[in-house]
């Protein structure tokens, strides 16, 4: 998997859910590309029309909290971002992050590094990440996580174990 | 080896004598709680993948409640949905609009949960049923789409966060004020993925309803689940809703389990607490909150919408009225609900009182609909979170506390101590 590139997109502590997509639009914005449009719209207005493909949120403690709304984890999916680096991630939030295979990656060293704006690489295999101060590892992801994430997400995974379960 | 009460369920679910905080785990589900807004698009995954089928429709409850009665068409459709796929696969729980209310509310008095069972759903409130000793955690669409499908879930087990209630509450303070006095204390993040575990002899003098809005705001500490060992008052209350004892299993934490953290509360000393804009951890002492003028005030939801709460604001609004300037909004949080506070007498108070009574959904709680705040209104709210454009729009302000709170703040107009409140007059009375 080719490193993820793009401008970093810094935020602060308990970034909530509600502001990431509010909760207005959960049951009206439905297409993707509509929910980008609202990616952290209560937060950072401009964010939605400047977004890049493979731009990086860079987000301090607890990002994520709030609501199970998986739009949260979808919308900036849609948006192009290409991860989120944070010094730690809501529960929820980082269950729906795996589940819909969009990186968050938890490295306090490299959130406190990292300038707003600057680019930034985040390398998965590697468990690396590069910025203008320099490089910044991180653990890989529990082998059971990564199971999932190799079968392409939650629900392949589901099928294949119950599958396999009905051939023993 | 000892354990804390998630580890004790954890374990017995899995059919294990130990587990340990860090583990992941496989455990299967008991009760999948299903409304409208989380729940299509978990079915719409699995039936783009060939998977819609049910695991076990006896073990699904389906209750619409974020947008019901439907407010327009798109929220319409969403209720078609889900009602659509509970008749496809028989789902044996479906509480139409009009007998059922808010999930959660529902789902507690259902009689259906009972202590050692896991209970997932779209929703981050579902520690609320934790206060009957289930582990009950709130979930995403996907992982909601494989429960469904498979009966399972993976779980991390949690690192257990231990509260200890010493002494009793004093008159004009709530479950309400421990709650958002603990997330002051420990951080909106402060029980970040762990179990909130509720104990001490405290405990003993909280009604059940005032412990399911201990463990209903889990998720506002960043807990994984709520969860409160089942004693008598469980016991009492699971028989009262008809839970058959056969299935009860009223684990114990053992004495010397293993904390992350033990967190000691003097119900004796606590005084009504005030979460400021935009932060449930934002809370303060009332004292520093009294005066602020309110646009609007709003009872209900998961966390207090229930018959102990409404009877605690019909006591203030009795005889005295809405302030002028003020929209005063009561959201009974079942239909169950509202048919008792009718048959008390405590809708004519509110009528009365000027305020507005609505019908139970989630409402404005989440800037749905019923009460959504425009460009810097304040609202002094029953609910649980007051995050920027929680409510609305994103520069309106919400301070979170008891209902007692917004019931007094209501009739003065301005944020007040419900203990500082003149007696009602005698002709208004």
């Amino acid at each position: 998997m080719a490193p993820i590139r793009g401008r970093a997109w810094k935020y602060g502590h308990n970034v909530n859910t509600d502001v990431i997509f509010p909760g207005k639009y959960t049951y009206t914005v439905t297409e993707p590309e509509e929910m980008a449009r609202h990616a952290l719209e209560d937060l950072d207005p401009d964010f939605a029309r400047r977004v890049q493909p493979g731009d990086i949120i860079v987000g301090g403690r607890n990002w994520g909290c709030g609501s199970s709304r998986e739009q949260a984890v979808t919308c900036l999916k849609a948006a192009g971002v290409g991860a989120i680096v944070a010094i730690s991630f809501a529960r929820i939030f980082y269950r729906n992050a795996i589940n819909n295979a969009l990186p968050a990656i938890i490295c306090p060293e490299a959130v406190a590094a990292i300038q707003p704006g600057e680019e930034v690489e985040v390398d998965l295999e590697a468990g690396v990440i590069r910025c203008g101060a320099g490089e910044f590892t991180f653990p890989p992801l529990p082998a059971s996580v990564l199971h999932i994430v190799r079968a392409g997400g939650l629900l392949p995974y589901v099928r294949s174990v119950l599958d396999s379960r009905k051939r023993a | 080896m000892s354990m804390t009460l998630a580890e004790k369920i954890l374990a017995h679910k899995v059919g294990r004598d130990v587990v340990r905080p860090g583990e992941l785990l496989e455990v299967p589900v008991d009760w999948v709680l299903a409304h409208e807004v989380t729940t299509p698009a978990a079915i719409k995954m699995l039936e783009a993948r060939e998977m819609d089928r049910v695991w076990n429709p006896d073990r699904v409850v389906a209750v619409p409640d974020h947008t019901v009665p439907a407010k327009d068409i798109a929220s319409a459709k969403l209720y078609q949905r889900l009602r659509a796929w509970v008749q496809r696969h028989g789902i044996k729980h479906w509480y139409e609009v009009g007998r059922g209310g808010i999930a959660h509310t529902v789902f507690e008095a259902s009689g259906l949960p009972a202590p050692g069972e896991v209970v997932v759903s779209g929703d981050s409130h579902t520690p609320n049923a934790g206060a009957l000793g289930t582990f009950a955690t709130g979930i995403g669409s996907t992982d909601l789409a494989g429960a469904i499908y498979a009966g399972t879930i993976w779980l991390r087990v949690p690192e257990t966060l231990r509260i200890e209630l010493r002494g009793r509450l004093g008159p004009g303070v709530y479950a309400k004020d421990i709650i958002l006095e603990v997330i002051r204390r420990i951080g909106d993040d402060g029980a970040r993925g762990m179990a909130m575990e509720w104990g001490g002899e405290g405990m003993a003098s909280l009604s059940m309803e005032e412990r399911f809005t201990l463990t209903n705001m889990a998720v506002e500490a960043g807990g994984m689940t709520g969860i409160i060992p089942a004693d008598e008052v469980t016991q009492a209350y699971l028989r009262e809703k008809g839970t058959p004892e056969e299935r009860w299993h009223c684990f114990q934490p053992d004495p010397d389990a293993e904390y992350a953290q033990v967190v000691q509360v003097d119900l004796d000393r606590l005084e009504p607490v005030v979460a400021f804009p935009n932060r449930p951890g934002n809370g303060r002492p009332i004292s520093e909150a009294v005066g602020i003028r309110i646009d609007q005030a709003y009872v209900g939801s998961c966390t207090n919408g229930r018959i102990s709460d409404l009877r605690e604001v019909a006591r203030i609004l009795k005889g005295r009225q809405v302030a002028p300037w003020v929209r005063m909004i009561i959201v009974p949080a079942t239909q169950e609900i509202y048919k008792q506070a009718l048959r008390e007498g405590l809708i004519e108070i509110f009528v009365e009182a000027g305020a507005t009574v609505s019908y139970p959904s989630c409402g404005a709680c989440l800037g749905m609909h019923t009460g959504v705040l425009g460009p810097n209104d304040v609202c002094i709210s029953s609910t649980n979170r007051n995050f920027t454009g929680r409510m609305g729009h994103p520069t309106a302000q919400i301070y979170l506390a008891s209902p007692a709170v917004v019931a007094a703040s209501a009739v003065t107009g301005h944020i007040t101590d419900p203990r500082t409140l003149e007696p009602a007059t005698e002709e208004a009375a």
